[in-house]
């Protein structure tokens, strides 16, 4: 039962992104929770500085393909990759043998379902991935904890109440506190899973408009069972069916021309 | 007809219930005020018999021959030393114990071996502890009859509680919270020691107090490893005047307990004896049910506090 | 390039491989422990159990292994604990359970509140003051009505054990009771059901296996109990049922001989071993039961 490549080069090559400005590779990506295969030959090139948007009926291995980038999945026995995942510009397979899951995450920033602000202050939750990475100078860490807050638009709101509970913050504000704690390390790649779906439209239009504004410096994967979300903010879009990478390209180009008949159902709304 | 009838029977059933349910409810009410006016009865007897015998010349004096002038000096200096040798020992092991098997320990036969232990170490009689006490902390690592060995049972007895404290307490924090720290590059320690440590502290703080109040109380580990129950003198100073300053002499001192000078009075005849065993009651008993309620009060607060 | 950033991770991971062998230490010690009891009763009540041979332990009729003529009968013991752990359930079982259907099913979340915490301060109590009260208060009134009652009673000891174990019965019992789903209950209720009817017909069976492990881990408790035994039901080993009698615990043999002169390895010294090995072994067997029925229960619901 070796699976065969789903995706067909051919139909996409106008989509692929140039190699100069791929930033994560996926190869042949296989990974298994114990004898059980959730992905089957991922392989995909995600282009740096544009927002990537993973979709797909639940179950499908969304999630699970965007955990295996900062290796969450290590945290877990029984777990098992297979492929490589590299990461340009240097070509680092962040699956070898040799590397640290720990400095992976720490190039990886990572924002959850649900916020999940640490029961500290405002200023400690984003400070703590800083101190994690050897930040311990005073002055740099509240210039860098402003600069993570500015991006994350809590800046205003939050200034004034730095040494507060963060659960003291709305729901919204909690995960731009998220998303702010997860970009004050400079990472080179943030990874959104649905980030919204715990929240009501007017915070969620706050969370879309940030994640916009955040490729100009970072490139960001997103996972999201909202069509319409990954319409507005994605550059591109992979749909995944049954641990397969079905179709990888434009967002524009799949939401208005999917090449494939599964990819025209679920986007047309015929199932999942 | 046959309906009209049908109807009638129900309404007495239902009334019939309804009457059962009130009495029921009543019983259990007063059988409620009656378990808890035991305690009530308790305090009041151990008050009545014993108050009148607390004063500071019965916690500034040693054991005596003579009921009136005996105190309680010697036994509550010994449960102070003993406390600190349980809870350096039961603390730091119990909450080790605790992280490892919430946090580190793989699921395995071992790690269930572990948990089973563990469930019946809590159920193991306190006297066994005195017997294991006996036989290898008194004779075969050669401690004797003292500080050290006692402290010793009593911090192996308690040990299951705070475990299972600890374990409880990192339970309730959601995974989620965990995820963040990976997520941003912590180590499993970094996210033990920068956040759940801290977010359980007051879970495994109540777990800690009822351990000690349970430890406070304990006598039949104490009596087995040979407590002795007239002790007219104090162990050695644990600070000194020469250097180094601290001595730890005093773990080897032969040593009595409040408890255990309790018993000692329990078990003489004459009134005048009982009243000074009903003080030492009262004292043990102030202190171990206001442990208690420190730690209920600290759960309330606790749980009240948490906001996942 | 990219992973040469962070230089401190060296450390961190020294400190990460240092605090897993240290917890895992803390894991192990409650291992040693239970390891460090049952070597230590086994290698000291082995010349008892050498010496006396097992025939003497079932067939004597009495238990004086420090006397000049020793008899070994360890039912002499048995009998002690057996009847006051059977007062002492006497009690708690009706009283636990009532008051666990009770707080679980009639009254009202405040009260339940206020009362379960209450409650458990029962079992709180220094053991040595609840000996206290039953020789001094209790035993005196039980005189009033009983007036050949002596002394030392294992009435008396087996009643008030019997208060100290109703926490472990309604505690856990009203916990288990609790976990069973409020559908059934509305099931029971729609077709016309009253609360007790609804808590004796649906609640008790459902939440049964939760109940038996708190019956289990309470005799568990009344077995191993001490020093309420030691204080107000006698220390002399005697073979009888009779409540009203006087008799020693295995527990209680084991204070009574402890509080002599007791030099090591000497008969005295192994035989207190040898009772607490008989001990061990009773308690290990309820608390394994108690256990497993527990995990059945979360198992159900």
């Amino acid at each position: 039962m070796k699976p065969s490549s789903p995706i067909s080069l051919g139909t996409n090559q106008t989509d692929a992104p140039s190699p100069s400005s791929v930033k994560v590779q996926v190869q042949n990506l296989n990974f298994f929770y114990g004898s059980h295969q959730v992905l089957r030959s991922v392989t995909m090139d995600v282009p740096a500085l544009k927002v990537t948007a993973l979709i797909g009926p639940s179950g499908c291995g969304k999630t699970t393909l965007l955990r295996c980038l900062n290796r969450m999945h290590d945290l877990y026995p029984g777990n098992r990759y297979e492929g490589s995942i590299l990461v340009q510009p240097d070509g680092t397979n962040i699956l070898g043998a040799g590397v640290d899951p720990i400095q992976v995450r720490m190039r990886f920033g990572m924002v959850f379902q649900k916020p999940n602000p640490f029961p500290k202050s405002i200023y400690e939750n984003v400070a703590y991935g800083l101190r994690l990475q050897g930040v311990n100078q005073r002055r740099e860490l509240d210039e860098r904890v402003e600069k993570a807050l500015r991006e994350a638009a809590l800046w205003e709101e939050a200034k004034n109440r730095l040494h507060q509970m963060a659960h003291n913050l709305s729901g919204g504000q909690q995960q731009r506190l998220c998303i702010a704690r997860a970009i004050a390390t400079d990472p080179d790649v943030v990874l959104f899973d649905e980030p919204t779906s715990a929240l009501d439209p007017i915070a969620t239009s706050k969370i879309e408009e940030l994640i916009v504004e955040l490729k100009k410096r970072v490139t960001v994967l997103i996972v999201t069972h909202n069509l319409q979300q990954a319409g507005r903010i994605s550059d591109m879009t992979a749909f995944m069916y049954l641990g397969e990478l079905i179709e990888f390209g434009e967002t524009n180009r799949m939401f208005t021309n999917p090449a494939k008949p599964q990819t025209e159902d679920y986007i047309s709304g015929r199932f999942g | 007809m046959r309906s009209e009838h049908f109807l009638e029977n129900q309404k007495q059933t239902a009334s019939r219930r309804k009457a059962i349910d009130l009495w029921f409810g009543r019983l259990g009410f007063v059988l409620m005020l009656g378990t808890l006016g035991v305690l009530a009865v308790l305090l009041l007897n151990l008050a009545v018999n014993g108050l009148s015998r607390i004063d500071w010349h019965f916690l500034t004096s040693f054991p005596s021959r003579k009921a009136a002038e005996a105190g309680v000096l010697s036994a509550w200096v010994g449960t102070t030393l003993l406390m600190l040798v349980t809870a350096s020992l039961a603390i730091p092991l119990g909450v080790a114990a605790g992280v490892y098997l919430e946090e580190y320990a793989p699921k395995n036969r071992w790690t269930d071996f572990i948990e089973i232990n563990i469930a019946n170490l809590a159920g193991v009689p306190s006297i066994l502890y005195g017997l294991m006490a006996l036989g290898l902390f008194v004779y075969k690592f050669k401690f004797g009859q003292s500080i050290l060995a006692g402290g010793m049972a009593l911090g192996c007895l308690v040990l299951p509680i705070v475990i299972v404290a600890t374990r409880e307490s990192l339970r309730t924090i959601p995974s989620s919270i965990r995820e963040a720290a990976f997520a941003l590059g912590a180590t499993r320690w970094q996210a033990v020691w920068h956040h759940l440590l801290r977010y359980s502290t007051g879970g495994i703080a109540t777990g800690v107090i009822l351990a000690m109040s349970r430890a406070i109380g304990e006598s039949s580990p104490l009596i087995t490893i040979g407590a002795l129950t007239f002790i007219a003198f104090l162990p050695p100073a644990p600070l000194i005047a020469q250097p180094p300053f601290v001595s730890f002499e005093w773990l080897f001192s032969p040593f009595t307990a409040l408890p255990i000078q309790m018993f000692n009075w329990v078990s003489r005849p004459g009134e005048e004896f009982q009243a000074n065993a009903a003080a030492a009651g009262l004292i043990l008993m102030v202190i171990t049910l206001g442990m208690n309620g420190v730690a209920i009060l600290l759960r309330r607060h606790v749980q009240r506090n948490i906001k996942w | 390039m990219l992973f040469s950033k962070v230089a401190s991770r060296r450390w961190d991971k020294g400190v990460e491989w240092a605090m897993v062998w240290i917890l895992r230490f803390g894991g192990w010690i409650s291992v040693l422990v239970t390891f460090g009891i049952v070597i230590t009763l086994v290698t000291e009540s082995g010349p008892f159990f050498a010496k006396v041979p097992f025939q003497r332990l079932v067939s004597d009729r009495m238990w004086t292994p420090l006397f000049a003529d020793p008899q070994y009968g360890i039912s002499a013991l048995l009998a002690g604990t057996l009847v006051t752990t059977g007062v002492a359930l006497l009690v708690a079982v009706p009283l636990g359970t009532i008051l666990a259907i009770f707080l679980s099913e009639f009254a009202s979340v405040r009260l339940r509140e206020v009362v379960k915490p209450m409650l458990e301060l029962l079992s709180a109590v220094p053991t040595v003051v609840y000996g206290y009260f039953a020789l001094l208060t209790l035993t005196p009134l039980l005189q009033i009505v009983l007036p050949d009652l002596p002394q030392f009673s294992m009435l008396s000891a087996g009643l008030i054990m019997g208060i100290m174990i109703i926490p472990y019965v309604t505690s856990l019992g009203e916990d288990s009771m609790r976990s069973v789903p409020m559908l059934l209950r509305e099931g029971a209720y729609a077709l016309g059901d009253g609360k007790l009817g609804v808590a004796l017909r649906v609640v008790f069976p459902g939440a049964f296996s939760g109940l038996a492990a708190a019956y289990v881990l309470a005799i568990s408790r009344a077995v191993g109990e001490t020093m309420i035994v030691a204080i107000a039901a006698g220390l002399q080993p005697k073979l009888t049922m009779n409540p009203l009698d006087s008799a020693a615990t295995v527990t209680a043999f084991i204070v009574q001989v402890s509080l002599g002169d007791l030099p090591h390895g000497s008969i005295g010294y192994q035989s207190i071993f040898a009772a607490g090995a008989v001990l061990f072994l009773m308690t290990l067997g309820f608390n394994l039961a108690g256990h497993a029925l527990r995990r059945r229960f979360h198992h159900a619901v």
